[in-house]
């Protein structure tokens, strides 16, 4: 069915069809409105879950942890200043190897206060071992939240998953959106086995616990290697997903005019489609421009990247952080990868980023220009 | 129940308390109260920095650290994952230390006495951070030295969190001591009958930190009782009922002075009249 709906709407609505048992989460603008639909899902009977009414956005995403120990499939939210609240427990829920799912409406970060929408918030938490995907549109919101249940929960996996939304550019904008039906669900997401990882009364288990340095690596080793998996993971999850719902993405990555591009811009995110129309609109002139959307930051597709770039001569990464007295952090991880040179900051505190703005960039390529530059 | 009719089987055992802990003769004492299916939640503290070090684990029942702030949010969720995964006559019950009661985790407390989930919360109150070294939090009483008060002794009244769990209306509070176990078995029963949030706070000496023998400590808590510096109550259908009178408050002098916590304080008076600060 294709509804006109925004990116909360589409991930409620994808939210209910997975069926958690166990949702808790804080209200915070632009993350609201998935709150408030799925408390309406619970009140209306059309969702059968527990809904927790959490004090703090630490409680929530604890709460929710306390939940996947119980061995129940469990789904937040939150945004901005709530998923730093959260960052102790981002940590502890992912060293528990606890597959919960939690989508962050991407919020600007205080001081100075702003509630608009841009990467600093989740970018800044990279480090929490969380998988980290992010949407371009209300679509892929919905798809990515279908998936991620799929791909967090997976045994070889077990690791929790954020789904980035850009906030208001994704949040709040009305799209039409295919809302798939339960049977496609079903088919697509079985129901959650949370094998040893939970409460047992028959085999009783202690969780949570300390290792010390004989030990520590070897714990933190399996999540990476998990982490690792899960990039293997996502495109057969793919393309099982398109197999149902026809939709096929491209994997971590997304390549548009890649293969013979000499001038590339990386990026990720709502801003991807206007940079795909500037690149459409240079290759007219003759510029042989490429964009690649990264939809995934953790795992870091980093040989995608890599394969990708082999023929460029110059690229850019625009994105909407900066780590203060550095560079952006999608830059400084591009980087482990592939030789870019220039990183433009832009779109922070929700500030548009025009195609001339674009447009500029590519020509700043074809210059030679590098370094860091602010739009 | 009473002492010598509880379960014989041990369900935390191993760990490497002090000697003469009175946190884990507390937890010990209500595990085998509350049984086998019972999930026992800690946050960092002295009971899961003595418990929980991989791979000598040392509860035997099903058992969580959380996250410092989050022992009643992560009984929330547990508790509605075991029932909506279909479990019935379980018990949630949370192990916390009076910092991770009073202060760090009150907010969180907050939220489930709001909810009213189905949860026993236990706060073992040694009165003091006492793993990392006797730090003083909001339960430490007035006049205590600790190594963040450490001359003067606490200036501050002990929080009374009895009264503040009561003022949110739970369903059970109850004030025990590790020095009337059979007492503290008879409010754990009562605590397991009762649905809702069920709050136990239970005195529990730390020879370490109060400047004791380790074979002091069921003496002191019960003397804490009898000198009436530490009172058993019980909080049922929005009435306190007190349940022991104290019997020799003549004795409070003595039972203070014989706490090395307290001991500094005198000396910094005498040094305060001497001129010295």
């Amino acid at each position: 069915m294709r509804e006109f709906i925004n990116g909360n709407d589409a991930c409620a609505l994808a939210v209910r069809l997975a069926k958690p048992q166990v949702i808790s989460a804080y209200p915070i603008t632009p993350q609201t409105t998935v709150v408030e639909r799925l408390a309406e899902y619970v009140e209306d009977g059309s969702l059968d879950a527990d809904f927790v009414h959490v004090e703090s956005e630490h409680s929530a995403l604890n709460a929710a942890m306390g939940a996947s120990l119980a061995g129940v499939r469990t789904f937040t939210a939150t945004s901005g200043q709530g998923l730093l609240y959260m960052a102790e427990v981002l940590t502890y829920s992912a060293g528990g190897r606890f597959p919960i799912v939690m989508l962050n409406a991407n919020r600007s970060l205080a001081l100075p206060w702003n509630i608009y929408g841009d990467q600093r918030d989740s970018l800044s938490l990279l480090d929490c071992g969380w998988i980290q995907a992010y949407a371009e549109n209300a679509q892929e919101v919905l798809d990515l939240t279908l998936m991620a249940f799929r791909i967090a929960e997976d045994d070889a996996v077990r690791v929790p998953f954020m789904i980035n939304s850009d906030g208001f550019h994704i949040t709040h904008t009305y799209e039409l959106v295919d809302t798939p039906a339960a049977e496609q669900v079903e088919a697509f997401l079985p129901g959650y086995e949370a094998g040893e990882n939970r409460v047992d009364f028959d085999q009783p288990r202690n969780f949570g616990f300390s290792a010390g340095p004989a030990y520590n690596a070897a714990f933190h080793k399996a999540h990476h290697e998990a982490m690792l998996r899960a990039l293997d993971l996502i495109p057969r999850v793919e393309r099982e997903f398109a197999d149902i719902f026809g939709r096929l993405y491209g994997g971590a990555v997304e390549a548009h005019l890649c293969d013979d591009a000499e001038y590339v811009l990386i990026t990720l995110g709502s801003v991807s489609g206007l940079c795909r129309q500037v690149a459409d609109t240079l290759r007219a002139n003759g510029v042989k421009a490429g964009v690649l959307r990264l939809r995934y930051l953790r795992p870091f597709p980093d040989r995608l990247i890599a394969e990708t770039l082999t023929g460029a001569k110059a690229v850019a990464v625009l994105e909407k952080d900066i780590s203060f007295g550095g560079t952006g952090t999608v830059f400084a991880n591009v980087r482990t990868a592939a030789p870019a040179t220039l990183n433009v900051i832009g779109g922070l505190g929700g500030a548009g980023i025009s195609a001339k703005q674009i447009a500029d960039i590519f020509a700043d390529l074809q210059n030679g220009e590098s370094g860091v530059k602010w739009l | 129940m009473a002492v010598k009719n509880l379960d014989e089987r041990e369900f935390f055992f191993g760990h490497k308390a002090c000697a003469g802990c009175g946190g884990s003769l507390a937890v010990r004492i209500a595990l085998k109260v509350l049984g086998e299916r019972t999930v026992a939640v800690l946050p960092a503290g002295c009971m899961s920095a003595v418990g929980f070090n991989f791979p000598q684990l040392c509860f035997a029942n099903n058992a969580f650290i959380t996250p410092f702030a989050a022992t009643a949010s992560v009984m929330t969720g547990l508790e509605a994952g075991l029932r909506r995964r279909g479990e019935k006559d379980f018990i949630v019950a949370g192990f916390a230390g009076d910092g991770g009661t009073a202060d760090i985790g009150l907010q969180a407390l907050s939220g489930a006495m709001d909810r009213g989930d189905n949860i026993l919360y236990i706060c073992y109150d040694n009165e003091a951070y006492m793993n990392t070294g006797i730090q003083k939090s909001g339960l430490t009483p007035p006049g205590a030295k600790t190594s963040t008060t450490p001359h003067r002794g606490s200036r501050r009244p002990k929080k009374d969190m009895p009264a503040i769990v009561a003022a949110n209306g739970v369903s059970y509070a109850a004030s025990a001591s590790v020095g009337y176990l059979d007492d503290y078995i008879k409010k754990l029963e009562k605590a397991k009958s009762v649905v809702g949030v069920k709050y136990i706070h239970v005195l529990a000496p730390c020879p370490t930190g109060w400047g004791l023998g380790s074979d002091e400590t069921v003496e002191i808590a019960k003397e804490a009782v009898d000198v009436g510096v530490w009172e058993l109550k019980e909080y049922e259908n929005g009435r306190w009922t007190v349940n022991r009178k104290p019997t020799r408050p003549q004795d409070l002098e003595r039972h203070i002075d014989r706490q090395g916590r307290f001991r500094i304080q005198s000396q910094y008076q005498e040094d305060s009249r001497n001129g010295q600060r």
